[in-house]
């Protein structure tokens, strides 16, 4: 991989940082009138998902890291790994538990998910933002507390836990935004 | 800021309104020293010799087939023209300093630069608050020494002696404060570091330090401090947490000049930097005999940028570099 000093780093560059794969978020550079040089610089960490804060001496350099995000359709899980597929070419990548994270509560089949390949192998997963999923458990619909604001806990196909509307019921399907976990209202059918 | 070629590039990045609050400035600036009879000098922007100072880099060109050097600073005409008898003088014009772009800085920028003859760094720091203070309005102006802050902010005296034990300090509190990549064997950069870190933006309303570490005298005469310690008779303005003056009590000996020319020189060649062609007009205007004075150079584009309340460089010049 090519080299990239403090100067080309931006936003979204993709370099090296203590053995793991990062993303720049930000890059300040930062020089008294008389002294050094330095950058001091936001990163994502790729592999855990961290933010955090470097200073370099500008003109210090990072080798890049061979990091790419694919758009992947979700196939199934094995009870190991999570199966993903580029629609594309039709080539299959398995994720460990470490990379899909807490993704794996909104990992529907069929649905187009971010995978994050670094030297070729699934990084990271991000779900769609927004999911739909069936609710399998909740506690009876109320009816007549249809105007009033409050929720319970309902239980999700792929296992999640949300808060629904008192009225919802098992076997409707949900809209999930699936950054926040918040309900977003039925899905239209 | 590197260069861009979208198609709205060709337009200003300054508003008009800022490029109107500039004009004005500028003339608020010539105003100032008009009334205080401080005479405005323009000198070369081109010269065959440029500043030896390792961290600041000059920007090459070639004139008639030879290398001059655009100025990072008016710095030795303007003291040329003191030896010369001009007597106190400022230049409200261009600097340029190769590799500076970001936030804060646009390597082609506009620099006010004034020398008092006859007068101490203390006085030109209440010069340099009353300026800030026509400009900005009336803001709380607060002096400091380097070590007091330094000592206050970070529990190390940036004076001591004993520089074994100020490096290991320095990168002990570096360490605890800071996540950095890289490690070195001199005090200065911890203390750059540190003071550009954790100091500087919290430092609010107009603020000036004085008496900084001998060793980063830079062109500033060497004094001692009530504790006996070196300390270089340099001060540096902020406001609101933006570095903006650099003055100094004048370095006037044209042999120690000469010393502090070499060691720049010894500190680029250790780490593979350019060595530029030292000024030898400066050396013998120096020799010739330059007036005691306190001189100091502002950056006008940051005082803008202060005035209008906006965060970027390229907000307040009508071209930035990534424009050009």
């Amino acid at each position: 991989m090519a080299s990239f000093s403090t100067n080309d780093f931006r936003g979204g560059l993709k370099v090296m940082l203590d053995g793991d794969p990062c993303s720049i978020l930000e890059n300040e550079y930062v020089k008294p009138g008389k002294g050094q040089a330095f950058n001091r610089v936001k990163l994502r960490n790729l592999a855990t998902g961290r933010v955090l804060e470097r200073t370099f001496k500008s003109g210090d350099s990072l080798e890049g890291a061979d990091v790419m995000d694919q758009e992947m359709e979700y196939l199934y899980n094995d009870g190991e790994f999570w199966h993903f597929m580029d629609p594309a070419s039709y080539e299959q990548h398995a994720a460990d538990a470490k990379a899909v994270g807490d993704a794996h509560k909104w990992l529907k089949e069929q649905d187009v998910c971010t995978v994050t390949l670094y030297n070729g192998s699934p990084l990271a997963i991000a779900p769609p933002n927004h999911v739909e999923l069936e609710i399998v458990e909740t506690d009876p619909g109320l009816k007549g507390d249809t105007a009033q604001g409050g929720n319970k806990p309902a239980t999700l196909s792929t296992g999640a836990v949300v808060k629904v509307p008192l009225f919802m019921s098992v076997g409707e399907v949900i809209r999930v935004d699936t950054r926040t976990g918040e309900y977003l209202g039925r899905a239209n059918k | 800021m590197s260069k861009t070629s979208s198609f709205s590039a060709w337009a200003p990045s300054a508003t008009l309104d800022t490029l109107k609050a500039r004009a004005l400035l500028m003339r608020e600036l010539r105003g100032f020293f008009f009334d205080r009879d401080v005479l405005e000098v323009d000198v070369p922007l081109l010269s065959r010799a440029t500043v030896t100072d390792p961290n600041i880099e000059s920007i090459q060109a070639i004139c008639n087939q030879e290398p001059v050097f655009l100025q990072t600073s008016p710095e030795f005409f303007l003291k040329r023209l003191l030896s010369a008898g001009v007597g106190s003088l400022y230049y409200l014009g261009k600097a340029f300093r190769d590799g500076e772009a970001g936030r804060r800085h646009n390597p082609e920028f506009t620099m006010l630069e004034w020398y008092r003859v006859g007068w101490t760094a203390e006085e030109l720091m209440n010069e340099v608050a009353a300026l800030l203070r026509v400009v900005l309005g009336a803001m709380p102006v607060t002096t400091k020494r380097y070590g007091q802050v330094f000592l206050e902010a970070l529990g190390v005296n940036p004076h001591e002696q004993d520089s074994i034990r100020l490096l290991a300090s320095l990168k002990a509190v570096a360490k605890e404060k800071l996540s950095v990549s890289f490690d070195d064997n001199d005090p200065n950069v911890w203390m750059e570091l540190l003071f550009s870190h954790c100091i500087e933006p919290n430092l609010k309303g107009i603020t000036l330090i004085y008496d900084f570490p001998a060793s980063q005298a830079a062109l500033a005469k060497i004094d001692r401090n009530d504790h006996g310690e070196p300390v270089a008779c340099r001060f540096e303005a902020y406001v609101d947490g933006i570095e903006l003056a650099n003055g100094y009590w004048e370095l006037t000996d044209s042999q120690e000049q000469a010393r502090r020319f070499e060691k720049d020189l010894h500190r680029r060649q250790s780490t593979g930097a350019y060595l530029p062609p030292v000024d030898k007009h400066l050396l013998h205007a120096l020799q010739a005999g330059m007036p005691e004075c306190a001189g100091v150079a502002l950056g006008v584009d940051r005082l803008l940028m202060l005035k209008r309340g906006v965060k970027n460089i390229a907000d307040v010049v009508a071209f930035d570099f990534s424009r050009c």
